[in-house]
């Protein structure tokens, strides 16, 4: 009795392996890289549409109104939270470098509300992070 | 937009996808997401009668 579970305990991991065999094949890091360039584009990838299409417009939408509150996107690093600031950027990916090349967002913050924007941007990178993170999860078979 | 409406949608986006990815199944994410949306407003309306009561 005992050697039969402990049998079947160690074949667990095996069958649990056998049974997802196409969560491995593959470049894993793809849904990670795919969703960070462009939010929502890891679940489109694993065929999550309902997930993804929630994930890119959430963060779309907060970046979207971070620019419309004329909120900064940084581009140089004065302090320690400058840099914090532009690593929060940078997880928004291509949306980042097309709204630095096009001069999009405002040069100063002048006013209460595009201070709420320049948080909405780093916001928007950062959760992209998050979703991008769930992206490779799923890909890795970690999550359903 | 007022304060407050830029506190709502910013809840209404984090509480998104954090009901998504931090949830397995669609109807526990809805509630993750709505539980997260409740903590973000509700949070928000104390911290700010506690700070107007401070500042009188």
């Amino acid at each position: 009795m005992a050697t039969e579970e402990t049998k079947s305990a160690a074949l667990a991991p095996a069958a649990k392996s056998s049974a997802q065999p196409d969560t491995q094949q593959g470049f894993v890091y793809l849904p990670l890289i795919a969703g960070w360039l462009v939010p929502g584009a890891g679940h489109f990838l694993m065929r999550k549409w309902y997930r993804g299409a929630l994930l890119a417009a959430s963060i779309l939408g907060m970046f979207a109104m971070g620019l419309a509150m004329h909120g900064q996107i940084k581009s140089d690093v004065h302090n320690i939270l400058d840099l914090l600031g532009l690593a929060g950027d940078l997880g928004s990916g291509l949306l980042y470098l097309v709204s630095r090349f096009a001069g999009w967002g405002a040069d100063q913050v002048q006013v209460t509300v595009a201070d709420y924007g320049t948080r909405f941007i780093v916001v928007a990178g950062l959760l992209n992070i998050i979703a991008a993170v769930d992206a490779h999860n799923l890909r890795t078979g970690r999550k359903s | 937009m007022t304060h407050f409406s830029a506190v709502l949608l910013f809840s209404l986006f984090a509480s998104t996808v954090f009901g998504i990815t931090m949830r397995e199944t669609p109807l526990r994410m809805l509630r993750y997401a709505a539980y997260c949306f409740v903590l973000f407003v509700g949070s928000v309306i104390v911290l700010s009668w506690l700070m107007f009561l401070i500042a009188r």
